[in-house]
């Protein structure tokens, strides 16, 4: 048993953690966000010039072949900064989806692509309610709710129920005859769409048990994810502990009373169990056997959810009115943390399933 | 980054399974199982058993005859002790004095104390709390007056957890009343059996006669049976205390008592209600990190990075947990758990659960108050 990381991991995570110092202040994360895009395509090709697009790809499309680990710790290192850009969606979940269910052709064709930056491709699977995205002759038609950076995908990798019932994975080019985007942006400053499709000609790109890679891929975002928000709470516990030293009030720092120590301590408490889950949910995330890793990485997004909830609510509130301004990067982390509760599955979700496949195994 | 356990702690795991499974009387195990109180003489014969195999001085190195278990390791026994049945370690001996013996006792003293420690022919308690020092521990007022080669001893120890059983106590007594709080302090051992000691029993909302006020009356104490230097105490008590938080998460124990909680669950019905399951499920992955975070604690320790304020986290949560596992026990069976000290009514496994949960509300006031803890937390990790 051994909790650190050996010598590569550790470069990697310096050298993504000075990139985000770096590269990505609080003013330009703001004009960033401001952009009719809402994310850069200059960091998107720095980040690929750091070969840190390529680490979820294998070396035979151009990758670099790591793992969840690996992955665990940019994402955490992006925390901090709050990148907009689709890393999650694009280098994480679709290389992952892709080299599960695509022909050699289709990954020669997509993965080189995302390693280098050129393409953006997202993966399109919640179904607006009432409006299931359904497969006909080829066609898709339907409407796909909140998809994260589906208005910059130039490939939605799109789920499809088939006349046969079964699911399938389909891949449109964005920009086809039948594809309305409405792009807007969430609670955390990144951007969603919702994609209406409407007899829209698409590539089928399995061979069957499309959902049961998709949950695969999915999983392994999940604990990407759980890496991320760990990254935001450290930075917002870090941040709230710094103000608590500093900001006077009846003569001392606020710091020195004890009923916001004891909710520092709360905080913190919080924050390890959620790190402790994060590393568990990146050793299990690709385990084959579905039901033992769906019960960990529930186990892990209970955990992760409740802190997000947790530490968000209560750094707010520590920080007083401050607490409330768009202007310190505090509300901003508030805002990722809520949003990473919600995205995958809330907590309650997580909890009945935690439940259910315990009682099963 | 690798949280699998190396094939020799596999190995090792195995091998104290099969020792716990082979060794422990089934009498005890019965007890243990079903959060029945133990008796003293329960305690004493588990540890001798694990004395005739060497694995009588736990967490102990191999200069003071113990097996020198790395940190990992001595989790994993714990951890397959609880498992199995065993009861728990009569910590005031082992865990407690003994690292304070090994580290500031004279050869003598060590000598004298520590193989009666491994063989549990001496049990002993613990004289820190008084009604006037508890979380303010070093306000303590017990005064030990020196008298030629004695120490002359006044004053009341309480909570003294099985001091009914014990043969000796170790004391935080005041030397110097004009030196500021914790500069006064001695650490002394004292012979229960000395004129002038009593112990009363304080029993407690379950019932249960666990602990005891201990009144020390002009009691005469050997002055070589002080630890280390006059007013210097206080150095040895911390450092007792950090001993004390080995294994403090009860990672063990709380596994153990979720298997039982479920299968009572399962007995009453109480799985098919999702508000029941998910309140299992809550507590099951809150375990499930602590595990992890237990883990993490012991690594940083195994790499002898010190050893630090974390054992708070663990303090608090494995708490929590076991807490909240007795409580939900209590109310799988509902009208079940109130019967007050009776076996004869209701499911068998019903019959400690109310007094189970009434007992267990100790745990977040014994060892350092969960506040204490956090007070430590926030102002030794935190920096407030």
């Amino acid at each position: 048993m051994n909790f650190d990381y050996n010598e590569d991991q550790r470069a990697l995570a310096d050298t993504v953690q000075r990139f985000v110092a770096r590269e990505y202040s609080f003013e330009k994360r703001r004009a960033i966000r401001a952009s009719n895009a809402g994310w850069s395509r200059e960091v998107w090709q720095a980040l690929a010039d750091l070969g840190v697009l390529a680490i979820n790809i294998d070396e035979d499309y151009g990758g670099l072949g790591y793992g969840p680990q690996e992955t665990g710790l940019v994402m955490n290192a992006f925390g901090a900064g709050l990148l907009l850009e689709p890393y999650l969606a694009t280098a994480v979940i679709a290389p992952a989806l892709i080299r599960r269910t695509a022909s050699a052709d289709f990954q020669e064709q997509w993965l080189p692509a995302i390693a280098s930056g050129e393409s953006i491709v997202v993966l399109a699977h919640a179904d607006a309610r009432g409006e299931p995205v359904t497969e006909l002759g080829g066609n898709l038609t339907g409407r796909k709710a909140v998809v994260a950076h589906g208005g910059c995908a130039d490939l939605l990798l799109v789920s499809a129920r088939m006349p046969s019932g079964d699911a399938g994975l389909f891949g449109i080019n964005a920009g086809s005859e039948g594809v309305a985007v409405r792009d807007y942006p969430t609670l955390d400053g990144q951007r969603a769409a919702d994609i209406v499709l409407d007899n829209t000609p698409a590539v089928r790109i399995d061979a069957g048990g499309a959902l049961d890679h998709i949950d695969a891929a999915l999983d392994i975002g999940l604990a990407a994810l759980c890496a991320e928000a760990v990254g935001i709470m450290q930075a917002t516990v870090a941040a709230t502990t710094e103000y608590l030293k500093t900001r006077q009030q009846f003569g001392q720092p606020i710091g020195r009373f004890q009923a916001l120590q004891h909710r520092m301590a709360d905080m913190l408490l919080h924050q390890e169990q959620a790190r402790s889950m994060s590393y568990l949910a990146a050793m299990h995330c690709t385990s084959q056997d579905k039901t033992a890793r769906q019960r960990t990485l529930s186990a892990a997004k209970v955990t992760v959810g409740q802190a997000c909830r947790f530490i968000a609510q209560n750094a707010v509130q520590l920080h007083g009115g401050m607490g409330m301004t768009d202007e310190l990067m505090l509300s901003h982390w508030f805002k990722r943390l809520t949003t990473i509760e919600m995205s995958f599955g809330d907590t309650d979700s997580h909890l009945a399933r935690f439940a259910r496949l315990s009682r099963a195994a | 980054m690798d949280l699998n356990f190396s094939p020799e702690d596999t190995a090792f795991r195995e091998q104290v399974r099969r020792f716990v499974s082979e060794n422990l009387p089934e009498s005890i195990r019965h007890k243990v199982m079903n959060g029945i109180h133990l008796e003293r003489e329960e305690h004493v014969r588990w540890q001798r058993i694990l004395h005739a195999h060497g694995w009588g001085g736990v967490g102990w190195p191999k200069e003071f005859g113990g097996p020198g278990w790395s940190p990992t390791e001595l989790y994993i026994f714990e951890e397959e002790c609880a498992r199995g049945g065993a009861p728990r370690l009569i910590s005031f001996g082992l865990k407690m004095i003994a690292p304070v013996l090994m580290t500031f006792g004279n050869a003598a003293q060590q000598q004298r104390f520590l193989p009666k420690i491994m063989a549990a022919e001496e049990w002993w308690c613990q004289g820190y709390s008084e009604p006037g020092a508890g979380s303010d521990l070093a306000s303590l007022k017990t005064r030990a007056v020196r008298d030629g080669y004695h120490y002359i001893v006044n004053g009341q120890k309480t909570w003294t957890t099985l001091g009914q059983y014990a043969d000796w106590i170790f004391c935080l007594v005041r030397t110097d009343p004009e030196a500021k709080k914790q500069s006064g302090i001695s650490f002394l051992l004292i012979d229960m059996k000395t004129p002038g000691v009593t112990v009363r029993p304080i029993i407690t909302l379950d019932g249960a006669h666990e602990v005891n006020e201990v009144w020390l009356e002009d009691v005469k104490v050997p002055v070589e049976n002080r630890i280390g230097e006059e007013n210097r105490g206080w150095t040895y008590a911390k450092f007792l205390l950090g001993h004390e938080r080995t294994n403090i998460a009860g990672i063990g124990i709380a596994k153990r008592e979720l298997v039982r909680l479920k299968s009572i669950a399962e007995a009453e019905g109480r799985l098919d209600d999702p508000l029941f399951a998910a309140r299992i499920a809550q507590v099951e992955i809150d375990l499930m990190a602590l595990e992890i975070t237990n883990l993490r604690v012991l690594s940083a320790e195994g790499a002898k990075k010190a050893p630090g304020p974390e054992a708070s986290i663990l303090k608090i949560k494995g708490t929590e947990i076991q807490q909240a596992i007795a409580e939900l026990m209590m109310q799988a069976v509902g009208a079940y758990a109130l019967p007050f000290r009776q076996t004869d009514v209701g499911p068998d496994y019903a019959a400690n659960l109310g007094t189970g949960y009434c007992n267990l509300r100790k745990l977040s006031i014994f060892g350092g108050s969960n506040e204490i803890q956090k007070n430590i937390i926030s102002q030794m990790i935190m920096g407030l």
